[in-house]
């Protein structure tokens, strides 16, 4: 009970200081998924046409996804240095599995006879990317962001030991501080809620964009 | 229109899809590509919207090399449909209709009017225009299917089984509809089936292929009639050429090649004997030459036994009679419609060849029936 009354009395009191770490928070995991995303998209396009490069493509992705994000995190911090950056780049790797893997499901899954008849109508291969292929994997590559999102929030509680800040650099306080669990709550609630909201708010987009056969 | 000069595909590990494939298909012509699977129908059918390239020879349209021609272009010049229909779930109706004029980029008045105009064709309500493919059954999506393929208005239509996945009921109005759309429309179709029945009914020639090459290429009544080798015999199926036999059989194979004659001159005793000795009511008066003169029945001779003494004196000369190669359909229809017993046959120059009997008939509908079975020889009946 007496660590509730602390949260709250360290969240009213510091809400100014939360709310910028929490931002910073969302901008750093949000950079990350976007700048994976700019670079997963079009892998898993590519890898989607070129079934044979998918199964490597997809291994790599899945060793990135296996190493611990700390120890990620270091070793990068060494080529890069303390900062936001390091933080960022470690976000967008772990980014490119859910990303591609779900680019290149929801390309595979569009049913074949949609593509040959768009073939046959006389698309070109661009044409049926924009018109066919993407409208009807949208969803699938809006679940993928989704995920990488999610992961994403929760990594970059990890950034605050490379000196990238965020709600990590307030549960980083809390641990050092005696007695500090009402200061690691400050920093792990607003992280939790983070997670929460983002996954149901792009869960909402998702089912919005899903094509009109599956409602 | 369509033309196939020594067409050849091979696949990349040598084996051959279709092999020397020469073809003639007129403008307006409803051509039915038919055999079992891998006969090379579908790859045929997919080479001329180049979905599928050419190893050998080449494909004209209208008297252009397809080859020379961007490919791309070349798929918005020719309708297409497919069995699994293939309408792209996130589009409305109107926008699957006028996919391909999006893709000529048509303005979207021309578009909507040209969607209202197809929908119309096929009796549907315009509200249908606003729907997704999934609220509507199989069958309409297939019309929709086959609007898409009429929209740029293409001079030729490829169609791969595109009635295959339905039911037999929704089949038969769909292909009713079709046959007579595309009359109207004077559309020359590439009809890929597997359904013999769909191909006869539909086709004005069937090109019936096996192992990548043409066995026949013929009108479904002369392949009914002349089936090519045994291979087509065991395609068409034995029912089904026993059931087509009234419309292909000619008055000469069914024929008795043995009537019941008189000779001008014989007198009307050795007439009588004659019917009394072979069981019969009428003959048929030839002359010396065979040439048919007219008949004689039981009763004329019972009127005029007395006055007079030779068959001619007596004998009708008022009768219809066909030759060896009129249809059996229509020599049926002619013998109903005169209450007639008999008909004869005759060559070219009167002669007397055969002659047709209800009997005669009657064996056939034993046949269809029942298969040609033996005892019904048994059956047969002269006059």
């Amino acid at each position: 009970m007496e660590t509730i009354v602390e949260f709250i009395d360290y969240t009213l009191q510091n809400s100014g200081y939360i709310w910028t770490q929490f931002y910073r928070h969302f901008l750093m995991a949000a950079y990350g998924v976007l700048f994976a995303a700019i670079f997963s998209i079009p892998l898993g396009i590519l890898i989607a046409r070129y079934g044979r490069l998918s199964s490597w493509v997809l291994a790599v992705g899945s060793m990135i996804q296996t190493i611990p994000a700390l120890g990620a995190m270091a070793v990068l911090m060494i080529f890069m240095g303390l900062g936001t950056n390091t933080a960022i780049v470690t976000l967008m790797l772990y980014s490119i599995l859910p990303i591609t893997q779900n680019t290149y499901v929801g390309i595979k899954d569009v049913d074949q006879t949609v593509i040959e008849a768009g073939y046959a109508s006389g698309m070109t291969r661009f044409q049926l990317l924009r018109m066919v292929e993407l409208p009807l994997a949208i969803s699938v590559i809006m679940a993928g962001l989704r995920t990488a999102l999610v992961i994403g929030i929760g990594i970059a509680a990890i950034g605050a030991f490379v000196g990238a800040g965020g709600l990590g650099a307030i549960i980083l306080t809390g641990t050092n501080a005696t007695n500090g669990t009402a200061i690691i709550l400050a920093g792990a609630v607003p992280t939790a809620v983070m997670a929460i909201v983002a996954d149901l708010v792009l869960g909402g987009i998702e089912r919005k964009l899903q094509p009109a056969n599956n409602n | 229109m369509l033309q196939f000069e020594r067409v050849m595909k091979k696949y990349a590990d040598g084996t051959p899809a279709v092999s020397n494939l020469n073809l003639n298909i007129e403008e307006g012509e409803f051509v039915c590509f038919i055999g079992p699977s891998g006969c090379g129908k579908t790859t045929t059918m997919k080479m001329v919207n180049r979905l599928i390239d050419i190893t050998e020879g080449t494909i004209y349209i209208n008297g252009k090399d397809i080859k020379s021609q961007n490919a791309v272009e070349l798929r918005r010049s020719i309708g297409y449909v497919i069995q699994q229909v293939g309408l792209m779930p996130h589009m409305t109706i109107k926008e699957n209709i006028s996919l391909v004029g999006t893709l000529l980029k048509w303005p979207s008045d021309r578009k909507e009017k040209r969607a209202k105009e197809l929908l119309a064709l096929v009796d549907m309500p315009e509200e249908y225009l606003d729907k997704y493919p999934h609220e509507l059954s199989g069958g309409q999506q297939q019309r929709i299917g086959v609007l898409r393929a009429l929209a740029a208005n293409p001079p030729l239509i490829l169609m791969d089984e595109p009635f295959g996945a339905l039911d037999p009921i929704t089949r038969d109005s769909l292909q009713e509809e079709f046959k007579k759309l595309q009359k109207e429309l004077n559309k020359t179709i590439v009809f890929v089936t597997h359904d013999m029945d769909e191909a006869l009914k539909l086709g004005d020639r069937i090109v019936i292929m096996k192992d990548g090459e043409v066995v026949q290429a013929d009108t479904p009544e002369e392949i009914l009639r002349n089936p090519a080798n045994e291979f087509v015999e065991t395609f068409l199926g034995k029912d089904r050429l026993i059931q087509a036999r009234p419309d292909v059989t000619t008055v000469g194979q069914i024929m008795d090649t043995d009537p019941i004659t008189v000779t001008c001159g014989t007198s009307l005793k050795d007439a009588i004997a004659t019917m009394r000795e072979r069981h019969v009511d009428t003959l048929l008066v030839v002359d010396c030459d065979g040439t048919l003169r007219g008949f004689l029945d039981v009763e004329a001779i019972n009127l005029n036994y007395k006055k007079a003494s030779y068959v001619e004196d007596v004998m009708e000369t008022d009768l219809f009679s066909v030759s060896e190669d009129s249809l059996l359909k229509d020599t049926t229809r002619k013998i109903l419609r005169r209450g007639a017993k008999y008909v004869p046959v005759t060559d070219g120059n009167h002669h007397l060849t055969g002659i047709v009997t209800r009997a005669t008939m009657a064996n056939i509908v034993y046949d269809t029936i029942w298969g040609e079975g033996q005892e019904l020889d048994s059956l047969t009946v002269t006059t």
